[in-house]
């Protein structure tokens, strides 16, 4: 017997605990609320802590975009859509305007994202000072006390070792000058856009059991020495084979017969979107 | 020397236990050295008062189990103490009992007021941290956010407690436990602490690696006019280093005045014990 699943997968108590822990983790930027992190018919550690906020926030007039890689036609962006849409019917989009809740791995969109929108980060590791102390009552304390030399340590020891900051995502941010939080595997690219977002953003680490927040207009800093700048990845003199879009994250391509170096889009819709406006532009010309 | 001592540390007490009517005098007849038969409660540390002056060496000695420690650890906030106040002659810190202070004023006084160089390196080093990060650790820690300055620091300290430079970036897990003891004394001192503890900093050094720690110690106090608490079981190593001296047993002082009187003249029956068993 097949019986229908419940909307959105969970049970309405279950949606309540993890929306209340996003209110808390809303009213205290950065901080890291511990929830209840449920099973769930994906492995943890592979997006069900935003796939948890995405269920207990959806509601039917939704829409929902999944982005995994800045490709929303990737494996795990695929199941992710198919498992909401399967349990809620919403509709789901590749356009980063028309969705109104935006699950993600990786990436932030190009797009400038609005005040009526919510952006859900998929967060594997949420502690930012793990590395430096293996216990969790003691980070715990250290975030309490405002304790985040373990933090500005790691990035002294990149300098020491590679001459900059190395880390190739989830550099450490302030979020309104207090809590140091990991702003998830985002490059260092997207950092900036975190700062006054206008939308609000979510991140959810479903197998660490933590929700924590960045509300709309908030201040985000990326934690950087006097005289180590902080610094996005530079694309400098290289643009998208494809749309040829520039200031944009490129992937680079290299094509295993030739060896030839290229670069397109990480956001495969902010690409596409790009192509149409161009055949739009040349379609209208062309009747002229 | 001045005359205001810069710690004033009055009536520190420590006990494993609640404690009970029997042991609450310390000529109880239930009192089996600082331990109590009746209810099993150690009195670690019981009721020492000494002062630390401006520039001057102090020697804590005593056998293993007498408290000296305890006693440090309990100053640099490393354990909770179950009794006693502490004063720190410092600016923005006269007249606070730094013991009930808390934990985030107890840290800035760690950052910032002392420095601790420990008997097992890896409880003052992060042993899979670059020697030069360990000892920038301590100057992000008192707010330093430039790299420049830091390194160049660092690289200041390495060279005076005689560390090769090229191995700075190396970390302490591949050093020898003396190079490790060395770094180890460098990080302690990176943000000219007006004041050091020394906890049993030579032992289980051989000898030679022994004399150039000490005498590394010596030569910081001589061009730094650092106060220095050093605790050690050693009285070779409390004889070199130390003006002054405390001699505890049980848990309690019982004995204390210039180094030179108390080698030469011991007045309690164990401290003529210690100094006659000296080879």
């Amino acid at each position: 017997m097949m019986t229908k699943p419940h909307f959105a997968f969970f049970d309405e108590g279950s949606k309540k605990e993890i929306r209340r822990t996003a209110l808390k983790a809303v009213a205290i930027p950065g901080y890291q609320v511990p929830f209840a992190s449920r099973e769930m018919p994906i492995a943890r550690g592979w997006g069900t802590g935003g796939l948890q906020l995405t269920l207990s926030l959806i509601g039917r007039s939704d829409v929902l975009k999944v982005i995994d890689q800045g490709a929303d036609e990737s494996v795990n962006a695929v199941s992710i859509k198919k498992l909401v849409q399967h349990t809620t019917g919403v509709s789901i989009t590749e356009d980063t305007a028309a969705a109104n809740i935006i699950q993600s791995r990786h990436r932030i969109p190009e797009k400038e994202l609005r005040e009526d929108q919510i952006l859900i980060l998929q967060v594997p590791n949420p502690e930012p000072l793990r590395k430096v102390e293996a216990r969790e009552y003691l980070t715990k304390r250290m975030h309490a006390e405002d304790d985040y030399s373990g933090a500005w340590l790691l990035l002294f020891e990149q300098i020491m070792k590679y001459g900059r900051m190395s880390t190739g995502a989830e550099h450490p941010v302030y979020v309104n000058g207090r809590y140091v939080m990991t702003p998830s595997p985002i490059p260092r690219f997207d950092n900036p856009k975190m700062h006054q977002s206008k939308a609000l953003i979510l991140l959810g680490a479903g197998r660490e059991k933590k929700i924590f927040a960045v509300p709309p207009y908030t201040d985000v800093k990326s934690m950087a020495f006097d005289d180590y700048p902080f610094a996005v990845e530079s694309f400098e003199g290289k643009s998208c084979k494809l749309c040829g879009s520039t200031d944009v994250f490129l992937d680079e391509i290299i094509d295993p017969d030739t060896g030839e170096r290229s670069y397109q889009c990480n956001d495969t819709s902010f690409c596409i979107e790009q192509l149409n406006k161009k055949e739009k532009e040349e379609v209208e010309n062309s009747y002229v | 020397m001045s005359e205001t001592p810069i710690v004033q540390v009055r009536h520190l007490q420590k006990q494993f236990g609640a404690g009970c009517p029997h042991c609450l005098d310390k000529e109880s007849v239930y009192l089996e050295k600082n331990y109590c038969t009746s209810c099993g409660t150690v009195h670690a540390v019981r009721d020492v008062s000494f002062d630390l002056y401006p520039g001057e060496v102090l020697g804590i000695v005593g056998e293993s189990g007498s408290g000296k420690s305890t006693m440090l650890q309990g100053l640099y906030f490393d354990g909770d103490m179950t009794a006693g106040e502490v004063y720190i002659n410092q600016p923005g810190l006269a007249g606070h009992n730094v013991l009930t202070l808390s934990s985030q004023q107890k840290r800035y006084i760690r950052n910032n007021v002392y420095g601790m160089v420990y008997q097992n390196p890896v409880h003052g080093l992060k042993m899979n941290f670059s020697s030069i990060g360990n000892i920038a650790e301590k100057m992000i820690a008192a707010g330093n956010r430039h790299v420049g300055s830091m390194e160049k620091r660092g690289e200041e300290l390495l060279k005076n407690v005689h560390i090769p430079l090229r191995r700075r970036k190396e970390e302490p897990q591949n050093f020898s436990g003396g190079m490790q003891q060395r770094v180890q004394i460098a990080k302690a001192l990176s943000n000219n602490p007006p004041i050091l503890f020394l906890d049993e900093v030579t032992t289980g050094l051989d000898l030679s690696v022994q004399a150039s720690v000490l005498d590394l110690i010596k030569q910081i106090q001589r061009e730094l006019q650092i106060s220095m608490v050093v605790v050690s079981h050693d009285l070779a190593v409390i004889r070199m280093l130390a003006d002054r001296s405390i001699v505890m047993l049980n848990g309690e002082i019982i004995e204390n005045g210039l180094t030179d009187q108390i080698l030469e003249d011991p007045q309690h029956e164990y401290t003529q014990q210690l100094v006659y068993s000296l080879l």
